[in-house]
């Protein structure tokens, strides 16, 4: 199923601040990655709008990075918390929509993390090349992934109805 | 209006050309994306011919949008957007894309690197074409400047600020100001005195026509930004009128309750319960310590009420709030010392001779508890030998990885103090000798000609179990001894652990409060660690000092007077210049959901009741974003990275990919997102 010499083309939003900040280190110091991650620059993890994500994989993109500032960390205080909440419904929604949600990575690298961002990103990459080209099968419905995930919301509304005694 | 774009792709020398195509990527772009007018590809586009370049073009062909394929935009975007607008273009008309950084440095297949570099441009291309004229906002700056934290760099911005005719505001936690450099005995490497060429800079705060001191207190909230805070501190109480009290300390002399200093004296000596921390304290009003206090204990005394010859002892003292506006905010909150018993191989806190840096340095101190004797706990017995153990805490992997920069210096003065004092041997137990600044190798030097004695290799442990008669009552430092290749037990009387310099435990909170970061280890971050390493990237939020990382005094007065100096010059100015990246929210769209109310973390979107809608406080937004994202009904757009920009950069990064479903079921088209 996986084949070797398959590129994948990957876009990854990067925060200004810290992120976009630890590519350049890189550059800096010159350490090689795979280059299939293509960079969009935004101020924040915050303004990733779900809708960037799957008009990314919609164009033709085989997976999606969004990188940021450590929790804690963020240029603006709080709002990368607000880009891991969206994160996580994203993926849930990916998985339902018949998309293997590892096609979706969210990456915390802060602007002295060069090396760590491209052993990231290289990691990324070979996910994605397993994983092979994104094909939105006719049958989306009948995937494995969106069963299980549509199954998991009705869990997950169990479980939060549940009164612990 | 016809877009008419021009391409200009950057050699960069052979940074970029080595392994990217530049020329076909430039041909490509001309041939192949829509609305360009002109594609080039020069050697050195910041210079000042490649900036021509692009003016001319600009004027000669009527260009609506530019885009620069170079290096990062962290260096160059504010120099060619300025060449934009020297040709009457709009600074936003341009973009950047970075083929150095991000592409040529990072790949080595020139293949691939040519194929990226396509990918980005195009993205760059597509995204120009959206883009709209924008103009950066004016904000007055308020010449008032909040200053938090007393010590030698806060008193240096805040001394060059008062000179220079500008108000600071000084806050400072503790009831005086001085910082640690009050605590020191001398100053190395001139053997300064340090209380002797710290006060007169103290005294002058406290009498400076324009400095407002408020000590005893601590930043409490920060709103606003740069030009424009309001913040709020509180005035601890400190049970003393300060409008009435002369200073004359007769309540300090009779109050009957006597406690153990933790603070000043490094828990070395003591204090009364109503108390200065030093006789030259700035102010010199007292302050009563409430858990030491008799009368705040169990409701009896009040011996300095009835003793103070100007009634100005108020046991109904509250906390007070003040409400300051400022344009500026200088944070200098300093460090703090490594807990040593987190070494407990060390010793400290088990074996009794075993000393931490501050509690040696009060021990020197002519007015310390030993009135600058070195002695033993017993308080009396002379040492015969001294051990300076370094890097207690630093350059550990368990603690700070760091070195703390100033503890070997420090730990060749308490030899030179100790060989003046005494007529003890002292040795220094080291990994590196750190001797680094003007005049520190000399003293080194020095050292070494006075007779102290030097060994390199990290110091195993502290014991008293004596396995010699020569070891019994002394406490051994076991070494190897890595010069020699030889393990030592070197039997003393009194050893010194050169501890950590850390952050503040609440450095990170009050950074937040400020709108700054800090690093993982916990020291502030500045803007750049080389160009810039006292603004943030906070607009208004100054950092001076060892907040921004362990330093010498010598380096906090020069970052103390650095921020002084940036702030100087934007109240000179009088106004600063604001990026317009501000969202803003179309009314007729907004339905007073307020989901953008609790998503600002600046406070920065008000709800209008009687509208029922939602308006951004365009000075007060940062340009983050996520309200833009977060808004069911896309009412928020972002200047600059709004949604039909970031989409056509998503559609053209993508030009070479195949859209999903492959004929097999349809896409979503983008168009079906929101615009």
């Amino acid at each position: 199923m996986s084949d070797p010499t398959f590129e994948p083309k990957i876009v990854g939003f990067c925060c200004n601040w810290c992120s976009y900040r630890a590519a350049d280190l890189a550059g800096t110091a010159r350490i090689k990655y795979a280059p299939n991650v293509r960079i969009i620059r935004l101020m924040c993890s915050g303004r990733v709008d779900p809708g960037f994500v799957l008009s990314a994989l919609a164009n033709g993109a085989d997976g999606v990075l969004i990188a940021g500032c450590h929790p804690g960390e963020c240029h603006y205080l709080s709002q990368n918390y607000k880009a891991m909440r969206r994160y996580h419904v994203l993926k849930h929604t990916l998985a339902a929509l018949g998309l293997e949600p590892d096609r979706l990575r969210l990456v915390w690298a802060s602007a002295a993390e060069g090396q760590q961002l491209a052993e990231a990103i290289d990691r990324l990459v070979e996910d994605i090349r397993k994983l092979g080209p994104l094909r939105w099968p006719a049958n989306w419905e009948a995937e494995p992934c969106c069963q299980e995930a549509v199954e998991s919301i009705a869990r997950e509304h169990q479980e939060a109805m549940e009164v612990l005694p | 209006m016809a877009r008419k774009i021009g391409i200009y792709v950057c050699h960069c020398g052979s940074n970029i050309a080595g392994t990217i195509d530049v020329e076909e990527v430039a041909r490509w772009a001309g041939a192949t994306i829509d609305g360009v007018a002109v594609a080039r590809d020069y050697k050195f586009m910041c210079s000042s011919l490649g900036q021509q370049m692009i003016e001319e073009d600009i004027r000669k062909k009527g260009l609506t949008g530019v885009v620069v394929a170079a290096c990062s935009p962290h260096l160059h975007e504010k120099t060619f957007r300025r060449a934009c607008e020297h040709a009457e273009l709009n600074p936003y008309l341009c973009q950047m894309v970075n083929l150095r950084e991000h592409c040529s440095w990072v790949c080595a297949d020139k293949a691939a690197g040519t194929a990226k570099a396509k990918a980005l441009v195009y993205a760059a291309a597509e995204r120009v074409k959206q883009q709209v004229p924008l103009e950066p906002m004016e904000v007055q700056v308020n010449p008032a400047t909040l200053v938090v934290g007393g010590g030698i760099a806060g008193l240096q911005a805040t001394l060059e600020l008062a000179d220079a005719g500008y108000h600071v505001y000084l806050v400072e936690r503790e009831p005086s100001i001085g910082g640690h450099m009050a605590q020191f005995d001398k100053t190395f490497p001139t053997l300064d005195c340090s209380a002797c060429i710290l006060t007169p800079k103290m005294s002058e705060a406290g009498q400076h026509a324009n400095v407002t001191l408020l000590t005893y207190s601590e930043l409490e909230e920060v709103s606003g930004s740069v030009g424009n805070f309001k913040v709020k501190v509180r005035k601890k109480a400190r049970y003393v009128d300060e409008t009435i009290c002369t200073g004359c300390g007769i309540c300090i002399e009779k109050c009957p309750r006597r406690v153990v200093d933790n603070g000043f004296e490094a828990g070395l000596g003591q204090r009364k319960a109503i108390y200065t921390p030093f006789p030259q304290a700035v102010p010199r009003i007292p302050v009563i310590d409430t858990a030491a206090c008799i009368w705040f204990d169990r409701g009896k005394c009040r011996a300095c009420e009835k003793l103070c010859p100007t009634n100005a002892i108020a046991f109904d003292q509250e906390d007070e709030i003040v409400e300051l506006q400022v344009g500026n905010i200088v944070l200098a909150t300093g460090w703090k010392l490594f807990d040593c018993h987190k070494l407990p191989q060390y010793g400290y806190g088990r074996l009794p001779n075993v000393y931490t840096n501050m509690e040696f340095e009060r021990l020197c101190n002519a007015a310390g508890p030993t009135n600058g004797k070195i002695v033993l706990r017993d308080g009396k017995t002379e040492p015969k030998s001294v051990a300076v153990i370094h890097c207690v805490g630093s350059r550990d992997v368990r603690h700070n990885e760091s070195c703390s920069a100033v503890c070997c210096m420090a730990a060749l003065k308490f030899g030179h103090l100790v060989l003046e004092k005494t007529k003890a041997e002292v040795y220094s137990f080291y990994i590196d000798m750190r001797t680094y600044h003007k005049g520190y190798e000399e003293f080194f030097q020095r050292l070494l000609k006075e007779g102290m004695h030097f060994v390199r290799g990290k110091v195993a442990e502290v014991t008293d179990a004596a396995r010699t008669p020569g070891e019994e009552g002394k406490l051994i430092v076991q070494v190897e001894d890595t010069l020699v290749g030889q393990q030592q037990r070197i039997a003393v009387d009194m050893v010194v652990l050169m501890g950590a310099l850390e952050p503040q435990a609440d450095a990170k909170e009050l950074g937040l409060k400020c709108g700054i970061s800090c690093s993982m280890q916990g020291w502030y971050t500045e803007r750049h660690p080389k160009l810039d390493p006292v603004a943030t990237m906070t607009d208004g939020v100054f950092v001076a000092g060892a907040c921004q990382g362990p330093k010498d005094i010598p380096a906090s007065v020069v970052q103390g007077a650095a921020a002084a100096a940036r702030i100087s010059g934007m109240i000179a100015k009088g106004h600063v210049m604001i990026e317009p990246i501000v969202a803003s929210i179309q009314e007729d769209k907004c339905s007073g959901c307020k989901i953008c109310n609790t998503m600002c973390p600046y406070n920065a979107i008000e709800f209008d009741e009687p509208a029922g809608v939602s308006r951004v406080i365009s000075s007060m937004c940062k340009g983050c974003g996520t309200c833009v994202a977060a808004c069911p009904a896309g009412a928020i757009s972002g200047a600059h990275f709004n949604n039909a920009q970031i989409m056509a950069e998503i559609r053209g990064i993508l030009w070479d990919a195949v859209p999903s479903g492959n004929g097999q079921a349809p896409g979503v088209p983008a168009a079906a997102l929101n615009p």
